[in-house]
């Protein structure tokens, strides 16, 4: 089978010497992560090596030799490398050449049949893949599986190819920490060799993020316990709290937070992410409102959204009763039951008169009720704006009641008259068996359920006409409500922290590979990953 | 080793075929569209000028000719980069796996590349489109933990459509790199 040897491209112009990687015999490849140098002692090389696998528990081993050399040919530089395939015995013995200034590379990988046959050694056609050692340790490349068990991560490596190879990789990242400046025994060769990456930024944020977490998280334990006193639970406060969607909003970021600042590292990547996410849009809300709040808080508009809310409220309040008395008289040239009509108009115009005065009882309390609310904007924009939608609702209370009534006449009407037209068909609803049975009625009986339900049908068409139009206008309320609530969704769960790494760093968000071949060496193919 | 056929697609377009064969496992094939036509890209052009000019003498709003121009050149740089495929390449190599690159006329490169294990087979598969019936080229790919089963067909060359005879030469192209991949998986 072809050779798969996947060789770092930081490494392409570095000294001669050991490479150092893992093997990996499901997928037939071996993954070169580093280069030794000379000069070396292998027993240093060897506890190295020993360090690095119980760090990472990834099987490292000397895979090969890597022979830069010049034009002028080194022989004795190539007989040393060769004698060092005796010392650091390993199965297939990979051999990389270049020589400096040229295109041309050359790879040998060496089987050794055993023991007991000396001299005889098999050749194996090698393909040669470089690799960006940066970009698939910073990409989520690697199989995200968690055995169940915990058993060693090795395991995993015999499924999902290529994935299992940069898995190794970025497991391996203990070998990368040390750079050319740091005095040891060995000298290695890796993307990190010319000085270890690192933002202090970061640095000083993951040494921060320990305090803090433990800070926020006493606090939001103590708000908790708070809300979880037995006060809350009195009734009617449950009852009202679970119509309020503020609450609802303020319970959903109190979870949030608990799991943004909680004291435990994200397990895997897709967690992470999900915590960055819930962490970006909680400040981009914050930030918004706090922008509200400014825009809100000056110039006075405060005062000015209060003095337009009664007018508003009074406005609405005459419009409907404009509305009610045309259907008092004939809507849409209808002829309506002069009695039932007159009956509902002059009930449901009396609730508005109630409703405008309680509204006028408040309005000296608005502006002040306003500006506390305005100062709740702090909290994010997304509760401003459930405080909004619960306003809207307080405020259009009366059409809720009035469509709760008319639902609630028709409902009834409806129940009558299909149980009086079972009557009339001389059938009975049966309650035990829930089906509709055959029944024989007295004639008194017969006389009553009739002309009850003639009476019912004649007064059909007037309720079903202010069913209909409340039913309009509660749907109304209830749409401008979904708006709302479906923009203070939008901002919950917008993903804006994976949009942002997509546009700025899409390597990390990589799960694909793109491969270009290019000029080949003799009968090797090199091909560049 | 290069080679370049010419052969023509579904519609009698002109296509050409670049054969690189790098080793006996490892094989590129590029199949290269016509590129855009001047004379129809003028015809468009034209009609949607003069429809504007049309529509300004009826209006006398300027905006309308500015607009047409505006959507022109917006029109034409989407197609560029969104629509229109100049080459679209597959490489095969064993044991690693295959890719298939789309460049568009805007220079834009689209890759896919598939896993060697998630390969079952490459096959040569008609089907009825519109009012023709033609041969397409497909991989199709299967899962490797039920490998009886077949998950997923990948077309190959969707947007040049060669015909027959130029996906035959593919074909078999591939199916010796395959069969070499094959015997020595069950031979290791």
């Amino acid at each position: 089978m072809v050779l798969k040897a996947f060789f770092p491209t930081c490494c392409t112009s570095a000294d001669s010497g050991l490479l150092v990687g893992r093997w990996v015999p499901e997928q037939n490849s071996a993954v070169v992560l580093a280069v030794v140098h000379f000069p070396f002692i292998p027993i240093q090389v060897k506890e190295l090596l020993a360090q690095v696998q119980q760090a990472s528990q990834v099987g490292l081993a000397v895979v090969g030799t890597w022979c830069h050399r010049q034009q002028e040919s080194e022989e004795s530089l190539g007989h040393f490398l060769e004698g060092l395939g005796t010392i650091f015995s390993h199965n297939p013995w990979l051999q990389l050449c270049r020589e400096r200034g040229s295109k041309f590379w050359s790879c040998k990988a060496t089987h050794h049949q055993g023991p007991g046959i000396a001299g005889v050694s098999r050749e194996d056609h090698v393909i040669l893949i470089f690799y960006d050692q940066r970009k698939v340790l910073l990409s989520y490349l690697h199989p995200p599986t968690i055995l169940p068990d915990g058993q060693a991560r090795d395991a995993t490596a015999s499924s999902e190819g290529l994935a299992a190879i940069f898995d190794t990789v970025s497991r391996s990242e203990v070998l990368f920490c040390k750079d050319q400046f740091d005095e040891g025994p060995v000298r290695l060769s890796h993307w990190q060799s010319e000085g270890v990456e690192a933002s202090i930024f970061m640095e000083l944020a993951k040494q921060a993020s320990g305090p803090v977490c433990l800070l926020v998280t006493c606090l939001l334990s103590l708000v908790s316990a708070a809300s979880a006193c037995r006060l809350w639970k009195l009734w009617p406060l449950p009852f009202i709290a679970s119509k309020l969607s503020t609450c609802e909003q303020l319970h959903h970021r109190l979870e949030h937070l608990t799991l943004v600042f909680s004291t435990q590292k994200a397990q895997s990547p897709a967690q992470l992410m999900r915590k960055a996410n819930m962490l970006v849009s909680m400040l981009l809300d914050v930030a918004l409102g706090l922008t509200l709040l400014s825009w809100l808080h000056s110039n006075n508009r405060i005062g000015q959204l209060a003095d337009a809310l009664i007018p508003m409220a009074d406005h609405v309040a005459e419009e409907l009763q404009h509305l009610l008395q045309w259907l008092m008289g004939a809507p849409a040239g209808l002829k309506m039951n002069r009695a039932l009509d007159q009956v509902l108009g002059r009930f449901f115009l009396y609730h508005i008169h109630l409703w405008i005065s309680y509204i006028h009882l408040m309005s000296p309390f608005i502006e002040r009720i306003l500006w506390h609310v305005g100062l709740s904007a702090c909290l994010g924009l997304t509760v401003a704006l459930s405080i909004l939608s619960d306003i809207l609702a307080l405020l259009t209370f009366h059409i809720y009641c009035f469509y709760v009534y008319g639902a609630r006449l028709y409902c009834l009407k409806i129940c009558g008259l299909s149980s009086l037209w079972r009557l009339f068909r001389g059938k009975k609803w049966n309650v035990l068996r829930q089906r509709v049975d055959s029944c024989s009625y007295d004639l008194d009986q017969l006389f009553i359920g009739t002309l009850l339900f003639t009476i019912l049908v004649f007064l059909l068409p007037t309720t079903a006409l202010y069913y209909l139009v409340f039913t309009l206008l509660r749907l109304l309320v209830v749409t401008v409500q979904g708006l709302i609530h479906l923009l203070v969704d939008l901002i919950n769960s917008l993903p804006l922290y994976s949009l942002g790494l997509r546009l700025c760093r899409p390597y990390r968000l990589a799960v694909a590979v793109e491969s270009r071949t290019f000029a080949q060496s003799y009968f090797h193919r090199a091909a560049e990953l | 080793m290069e080679d370049e056929r010419i052969f023509s697609d579904i519609c009698g377009g002109r296509l050409a075929l670049q054969r690189r064969y790098y080793s006996s496992f490892c094989r590129e094939f590029c199949v290269s569209c016509p590129r855009l036509s001047l004379r129809s890209l003028t015809s468009v052009t034209c009609t949607v000028w003069l429809v504007a000019y049309g529509l300004f003498t009826l209006c006398e709003n300027s905006t309308i000719l500015s607009a047409a121009i505006f959507i022109t050149v917006l029109g034409l740089l989407g197609y560029l980069h969104f629509v229109k495929i100049d080459q679209e390449t597959l490489l095969i190599i064993d044991s690693l796996g295959i890719q298939m690159t789309s460049s568009y006329a805007s220079g834009k490169e689209n890759t896919t590349f598939i896993e060697m294990d998630k390969v079952k087979d490459i096959v040569i598969n008609e089907a009825i489109y519109m009012q023709k019936v033609i041969y397409y080229l497909c991989i199709l790919l299967k899962d490797p933990r039920e490998p009886q089963k077949i998950s997923q067909v990948v077309p190959v060359f969707q947007s040049a459509k060669p015909r027959l005879d130029c996906l035959i030469e593919v074909y078999k192209s591939c199916q010796e790199v395959l069969a070499h991949q094959k015997a020595t998986t069950t031979r290791s």
